[in-house]
């Protein structure tokens, strides 16, 4: 197939979570012409080797992103509050997940 | 990594390599039940997977040419799937025909003529859209027919037909969608999804009237009627149905002879010699 016959098919961003994980995590990008085909293809993709339970595909081009140059002002200013953590809490040994 | 290991579903194991698998035959007692005739169990075995094992060499034949990178993987993984029946299903016809054979003894030493699969399986692949459309056909018949054994007298081939039919599910579901895709497409892809049909035509008859499961439960007419009901919806949606009559799927120009007797078209000879050639050059060897 000569390269100018054929549109390139959208990008989707893959989102899977795990048997042991709480959330989707981001695990990689495919090609798919609708959504339809792309959540197949992320199963076939991103799942062969029995690692999901919960598959999200979303196209790459509906995500909201910040710029890498925008870097130091997104996130700089949070670097030097220390303040912020709640370290100062004795957390319960029998409270999952924080 | 050992197979045992994977299926412990230990504090150990790492999300990247999944975890929690399991052995679709644990705990089963691999004695044939009374009740059961050997040879007819034995035969459907055979026959069941040497289908699985055509198709899956068939399909891997797509590997590093398919049209999408996605789409290769989605072929290749449908066809481990199949490799993984047919090896279940070698190793019961092996206790049961009482040979005591392995599965390699089944896939690699047997020729041509000892081979018991459908002849639709062993076509060559042909383009993309035949080969949807042979795997749509045979996973929506296949499907049937395990969904009927998985209450099969024979509680090791029930078992293998149970897991068999969750991976059908999935096959059939991909091989519909492109079907409708192809088939609701552009005029090229529809002209090819109608082409492909037009090939498979002359093999459906040898698939809709097998009786090598009857005994263990699969009624012919049930599977056959079922296969052609599923297609006629998938065709429908696809706009690629001739009638509104959901029986004639053409089989009026079918070809006469079976694979079921070994009878087989030239195709099969290559498609072993390719698949047996490094078994049958090194016997002994182990992998």
């Amino acid at each position: 197939m000569s390269p100018t016959s054929k549109a390139e098919w959208p990008l989707y961003e893959v989102f899977v979570r795990g048997k042991r994980g709480l959330n989707h995590v981001h695990v990689g990008s495919l090609r798919a012409a609708d959504d339809d085909m792309a959540l197949l293809h992320a199963r076939d993709l991103y799942t062969r080797r029995n690692e999901g339970v919960s598959i999200w595909a979303v196209r790459s081009d509906t995500i909201a992103a910040s710029a890498p140059d925008e870097k130091d002002p997104f996130f700089a200013p949070s670097g030097d509050k220390v303040y912020r953590h709640p370290t100062f809490y004795d957390i319960p040994d029998d409270v999952p997940h924080i | 990594m050992t197979d045992e290991d994977l299926y412990v579903d230990g504090d150990g194991a790492r999300w990247a390599f999944g975890t929690g698998f399991t052995d679709p035959l644990h705990g089963i007692d691999q004695t044939v039940p009374d009740g059961v005739d050997a040879e007819d169990l034995a035969a459907c075995c055979l026959a069941l997977g040497d289908d699985a094992l055509v198709s899956a060499q068939r399909l891997a034949e797509w590997c590093t040419r398919a049209p999408e990178l996605e789409e290769e993987l989605a072929l290749a993984n449908i066809g481990l799937d199949l490799l993984g029946q047919a090896r279940l299903l070698y190793a019961r016809a092996g206790r049961a025909d009482g040979t005591g054979h392995g599965e390699d003894a089944y896939a690699y030493f047997r020729d041509p003529e000892d081979f018991r699969n459908i002849r639709l399986a062993e076509l060559p692949g042909g383009d993309f859209a035949f080969t949807v459309a042979r795997l749509l056909v045979l996973s929506v018949w296949r499907l049937a027919v395990c969904e009927a054994l998985a209450t099969a007298p024979d509680p090791v081939l029930a078992a293998i037909a149970a897991k068999s039919v969750k991976e059908l599910a999935y096959h059939r579901r991909w091989a519909a969608e492109w079907t409708v895709r192809l088939g609701d497409g552009t005029e090229e892809s529809a002209a090819r999804m109608r082409a492909a049909l037009d090939e498979l035509a002359p093999w459906l008859d040898e698939l809709l009237s097998d009786s090598t499961a009857a005994r263990l439960g699969a009624e012919p007419a049930a599977v056959a009627a079922r296969t052609r009901l599923e297609l006629f919806h998938v065709l429908a949606d696809a706009g690629l149905n001739r009638s509104t009559d959901v029986s004639p799927l053409d089989t009026s120009a079918f070809l006469p002879g079976s694979g079921r007797n070994g009878q087989h078209t030239p195709h099969l000879a290559p498609l072993l010699a390719e698949l047996q050639s490094v078994a049958r050059a090194h016997p002994d060897a182990s992998w």
